[in-house]
């Protein structure tokens, strides 16, 4: 218990003199994180409403290869990724290996799956209750996926912040592709991982209490925004 | 059999879902301007009416259009997008490609036609299942149909709401637009159609027009609806 309180005090004080590194690694947190979700967003999100509107063959087989990737290992995409821009991979040239654009694309490929299945979950349900209305009026199933994606959007909220919540948590990815350089790719996650590992517990748990302090913050800004919303739209 | 000139031809219509008969080899003719579908709960009122418009495929037989006449369809449960009223009305007229300046004006036009100008901003959600319906019913209108298919659709409004609703029904049947409308309710059906179609399990038994089916049913079956729904 001890610990618990010795790293309260030692997370408010971090905060309350605005420590310049902290201030830093959160900040690169949630730059990755943020940029990560709205990218796989504007993938997984489509993606969703085709899978739950479109008919094509091996949609069922997508649907479930969808479900089941939402439970990709980190380690395994950052190791993915890794591959792909290391120097002598395809996308070596680029030299984003050990760079917070490398970290972006690993924490996106791996959240895609988990927003697109939850989309397509949630245009589903929409699509059971608005299919003959749209059929009716002439809608093609294509502009269906796009009202439904615009419908849905305060729904949707809840497939973006399940990939946030996702992303800002995971440490494999983020530390094979980013390398948790000092002042360059160490994120929240990655130095909690260093500071226990160096024996640091106090600064790894007041780390530890800020990294649920931001995902609660989002999640509660996320929800009063839908609160407000579907009570707007209905 | 119909009254005006025939614009839709029903041949040998079969319906089966997993097994079950559903609409029976039902063969007719539709000419008239104001058709009502009559029967008891779960004759195939509804579903003869989606087999109609396109929204379901038939298992047997075939159904013609001796011409190709737009056409539109309002449901029992209105369904509203999350947008404005007028945005409501006009997404039906974006869907046809009707250009940004147009398409506000019809829209426009059509809730007044309802009754609702008052509310063209307000969110449709938000709006009592009254005004949901007849901003549906301005969506449908706005696109000027050569058919418009009603399913029940005052049977979840309340009396004034269904009052409006009716009014506005008359008044679309009054513009040029076909009605083919199913309902529970016989005083609606008097008030508004020219023809009844009278159906039961899955069967149409009898169409005749309105004051025959109602003083003079022939089809046994259709006596006995109507001594048992007449209050």
């Amino acid at each position: 218990m001890g610990e618990i309180a010795t790293s309260l005090v030692l997370a408010g004080e971090l905060v309350a003199t605005g420590d310049e590194r902290l201030a830093a690694i959160v900040m690169l947190s949630l730059q990755v994180s943020f940029s990560a979700t709205l990218i796989a967003c504007l993938i997984g999100m489509p993606l969703g409403a085709l899978l739950a509107v479109g008919r094509f063959p091996g949609r069922r087989a997508l649907i479930v290869l969808f479900n089941g990737l939402m439970g990709l290992p980190p380690v395994v995409v950052g190791l993915l990724v890794y591959l792909l821009l290391s120097r002598a991979g395809p996308l070596g040239p680029f030299g984003l290996l050990f760079t917070p654009a490398a970290m972006i694309i690993a924490q996106t490929v791996l959240i895609v799956p988990i927003v697109a299945a939850l989309a397509r979950q949630t245009i589903e349900d929409e699509w059971r209750e608005y299919r003959e209305q749209l059929r009716s009026l002439g809608a093609s199933r294509l502009r269906s996926a796009m009202t439904l994606l615009w419908d849905g959007r305060f729904s949707l909220t809840t497939s973006g912040l399940a990939g946030f919540g996702r992303a800002i948590a995971e440490v494999g990815a983020v530390m094979i592709v980013g390398g948790n350089i000092d002042g360059v790719t160490r994120v929240m996650t990655t130095t909690i991982a260093l500071e226990t590992s160096k024996g640091d517990l106090p600064l790894a748990l007041a780390l530890g209490l800020i990294l649920i302090a931001v995902v609660l913050a989002v999640n509660t800004a996320a929800f009063v925004l839908r609160q407000w919303a579907e009570k707007r739209w209905g | 059999m119909g009254l005006g000139m025939t614009w839709l031809v029903l041949d040998r219509l079969g319906l089966t879902e997993s097994g079950v008969c559903i609409i029976n080899d039902v063969t007719l003719k539709v000419g008239a301007g104001r058709t009502a579908i009559l029967g008891p709960n779960g004759a195939g009122k509804s579903t003869l009416l989606r087999l109609m418009h396109g929204l379901l495929r038939p298992s047997d037989g075939c159904q013609h259009w001796p011409q190709a006449f737009t056409q539109g369809m309002v449901f029992q449960r209105p369904v509203m997008l999350r947008t404005t009223a007028l945005a409501n009305v006009e997404y039906g007229l974006k869907l046809r490609g009707v250009n940004p300046h147009d398409r506000r004006q019809r829209a426009v036009e059509a809730l007044v036609r309802v009754g609702l100008p008052a509310i063209a901003d307000r969110p449709a959600r938000r709006l009592s299942g009254g005004e949901q319906q007849r901003v549906a019913l301005a969506r449908a209108w706005a696109l000027e149909p050569q058919v418009l298919f009603l399913d029940e659709p005052t049977a979840s409004l309340d009396p004034a709401s269904s009052r409006e609703v009716e009014r506005i029904i008359r008044e679309i049947a009054a513009s040029g637009t076909r009605i083919v409308m199913t309902t529970h309710n016989l005083g609606q059906a008097r008030r508004i159609a020219e023809e009844v179609i009278f159906i039961d399990s899955g069967r149409v038994l009898e169409q005749s027009p309105v004051e025959e089916f109602f003083t003079r049913p022939r089809h046994a079956a259709a006596q006995r609806f109507l001594e048992e729904e007449t209050p």
